[in-house]
């Protein structure tokens, strides 16, 4: 299915958030994310099914004033 | 200092830790300035580039308190959730609250910042909101649980210094138990003294180190005009008069009489 990531279409095989992160490479990674603009704690990514069409923000730490 | 949220920061200068010109040079202006606490804040991470885990490595390496931000958040919903995604990558409850009303000035939208806060502070985080020198404002971030404000001096990146001294001096008067960092619009350490000199607890600079010729000298000279600024406040200036108050005793003064 197609979902929105970080603004861009990326097509995933997987259902579950935490399955998509690790095949668009994420795995491993410090990161925080949202679907559809709603926060998903990293231990609920296991069971957040994602839809066509979702929104997923992916958001790491970065240089802020 | 005053705690901060129960936590004791000595270093009175703060640091921003975007725009510098290498990670390295970053690395050694936090360390010129002896700043304890600095900010960070959350962007999209690329899988391919992953530069977000190498800032993250060498913020943790510096050892510092990070103070996250919700900059770039516009509504209440965008800095609330932001905020929730920042807690869980940081690792800290603390939370520097920015909702932006205004592009060119950056200006808070004070009436979002006060519905996030409040939504915040309900939730167990720590907020440090980043807001104007208003007195009503103030008293509806502190009725809504905040215990630290970040007034700021002049819009982000300006340089032009404390903005509204009138305005800032009665904030500080009004709430003399609350710790009040000037947050914004610093550019030269002389401005940072004076923040410190008005009584204000701590600056937060960015730009001002940053974007120097140099960054981490002026980080050094940020570092040294705050302790200039707080000493000088502990040791009570005298009042301002119009007129000249000679400084050498008249008396016994030679050719008179």
């Amino acid at each position: 299915m197609k979902i929105l990531v970080n603004g861009a279409w990326r097509e995933t095989q997987r259902e579950e958030l935490a399955g998509a992160l690790e095949e668009l490479g994420y795995g491993g990674s410090v990161v925080s994310t949202a679907v559809n603009g709603e926060f998903i704690a990293a231990a609920l990514r296991v069971r957040t099914v994602l839809a066509e069409g979702d929104r997923i923000e992916v958001l790491a730490p970065m240089q802020g004033g | 200092m005053p705690l901060l949220y129960q936590i004791d920061v000595r270093a009175r200068l703060m640091l921003g830790t975007a725009r510098y010109p290498s990670p390295a040079v970053l690395a050694d202006a936090v360390r010129a300035a002896r700043a304890e606490v600095v900010t960070v804040s959350l962007r999209r991470e690329s899988a391919g580039e992953r530069a977000g885990q190498a800032f993250w490595s060498l913020v943790r390496e510096l050892g510092v308190r990070v103070l996250p931000n919700t900059a770039g958040c516009h509504t209440v919903k965008e800095a609330v959730t932001t905020a929730h995604m920042a807690r869980e990558v940081f690792a800290t409850t603390w939370i520097k609250l920015e909702v932006i009303g205004e592009d060119d000035t950056q200006q808070p939208d004070v009436f979002g910042l006060v519905d996030a806060a409040r939504t915040l502070c309900a939730e167990g985080f720590e907020v440090f909101p980043y807001t104007t020198e208003d007195l009503v404002v103030a008293e509806r971030l502190l009725g809504a649980g905040c215990k630290v404000l970040m007034p700021w001096g002049a819009p982000i990146g300006s340089g032009r210094g404390l903005n509204n001294l009138f305005g800032l001096t009665a904030l500080r008067a009004h709430f003399p138990e609350v710790p009040l960092i000037i947050d914004a619009g610093l550019g030269v350490p002389s401005h940072a003294a004076r923040a410190l000199e008005l009584g204000f607890d701590a600056v937060l600079i960015n730009t001002a180190v940053a974007q120097a010729r140099d960054p981490v000298r002026m980080a050094a000279a940020f570092a040294q005009a705050v302790e200039a600024g707080f000493a000088a406040r502990q040791a009570g200036p005298i009042e301002p008069r119009d007129l000249a108050a000679p400084s050498t005793p008249l008396i016994g003064t030679a050719f008179r009489g």
